[in-house]
């Protein structure tokens, strides 16, 4: 049910991350300020967004789970989840290459946007040993939910709060005063953050078809160990 | 700290921001291979038991047919 669309929604990531790097390195202009290392910002800030969307599309999916109690969308919500916080790895590693080469640190402590972002990923990979800290299905489904919705309510709200905060060294590219990026550079990024955006939604549907097959192999173990009257169960057990 | 000078600092030369931006590149190459290679360990998983499963499957519908026959024959 969840592969459906798959192959063509890969061949599509692929084709858009190919254009993605070509608009990268063929054409976006050279920043007249930092020069080639800008080239990380249209890898480090697509991520960056996908992953804080994706934060917040598994708060969605956990609202409807617990609207209707439907155990596909905290499926939905899981794997949501579970994409943005290795997407937010990459985010965190890409922005202190980025911070070494431009400010000559890993990583700035006093610098909200950077913390910021820490502390949400922080939040975010403790959701796993909360969710598999309860072993009922039905509670471990409906505390992953609320912790998704509060999480998820956290995230912008956060973004606001940095927005807001007077930054130290981390640009405001997206800033509604004193110009933006120039158009060549704004049409790389958004080629970038589609690609980024199609890659985060194949690997998602990627991981709920694996997960729902894997779910469907157990049942099937289920039905088949069910033993006939008077007689022992014939299957190794399963392999976790 | 110091923060601000560095903010406004000249751009790096190419050959020394070409190492930041490949770094920065093969990192996310990387996580996908890895992503990928995990991905793969659990589909081998998947067919191995599917393939144990389809087995245990056949030898019951195999036991199932011949059950009816040794029935006629103790008969």
């Amino acid at each position: 049910m969840y592969g459906k669309g798959l192959r063509p929604l890969s061949i599509a990531t692929v084709v858009a991350i190919a254009a993605a790097f070509s608009f990268v390195f063929f054409y976006a202009p050279l920043d007249a300020d930092q020069g080639f290392i800008q080239k990380i910002f249209y890898l480090h800030v697509p991520l960056a967004i996908v992953a804080l969307v994706g934060f917040v599309v598994g708060g969605v999916f956990a609202i409807l789970h617990l609207r209707s109690s439907d155990r596909r969308w905290d499926a939905y919500s899981y794997v949501s989840i579970h994409m943005s916080v290795i997407f937010g790895v990459a985010v965190l590693i890409t922005g202190s290459i980025w911070a070494k080469a431009s400010w000559g640190h890993w990583w700035v402590w006093d610098e909200p946007t950077l913390v910021s972002f820490l502390i949400v990923f922080l939040m975010y990979a403790t959701y796993y040993p909360f969710r598999y800290a309860i072993e009922d299905p039905e509670r471990q489904a409906r505390y992953a939910s609320v912790f998704a919705v509060t999480a998820g309510a956290f995230v912008p709200l956060n973004f606001i709060a940095v927005r807001m905060a007077q930054s130290l060294v981390h640009p405001r590219v997206f800033a509604t005063t004193n110009g933006g990026l120039p158009g060549s550079m704004m049409l790389t990024f958004l080629v970038c953050l589609t690609a980024v955006a199609l890659l985060w939604l194949t690997l998602v549907k990627f991981e709920l078809t694996a997960k729902s097959t894997s779910g469907q192999i157990k049942r099937l173990r289920r039905a088949l160990d069910a033993p006939a009257p008077g007689s022992a169960s014939r299957i190794a057990p399963e392999v976790s | 700290m110091d923060l601000l000078p560095l903010a406004g600092a000249p751009a790096l030369p190419l050959d020394e921001a070409g190492k930041y931006v490949a770094g920065a590149y093969i990192v996310f190459v990387l996580l996908l291979v890895v992503y990928v290679a995990i991905m793969a360990a659990k589909l081998q998983r998947m067919e191995r038991e599917l393939r144990e499963l389809a087995g245990f499957a056949e030898n019951r519908a195999n036991d199932e047919a011949a059950a009816p026959e040794r029935e006629e024959v103790s008969a």
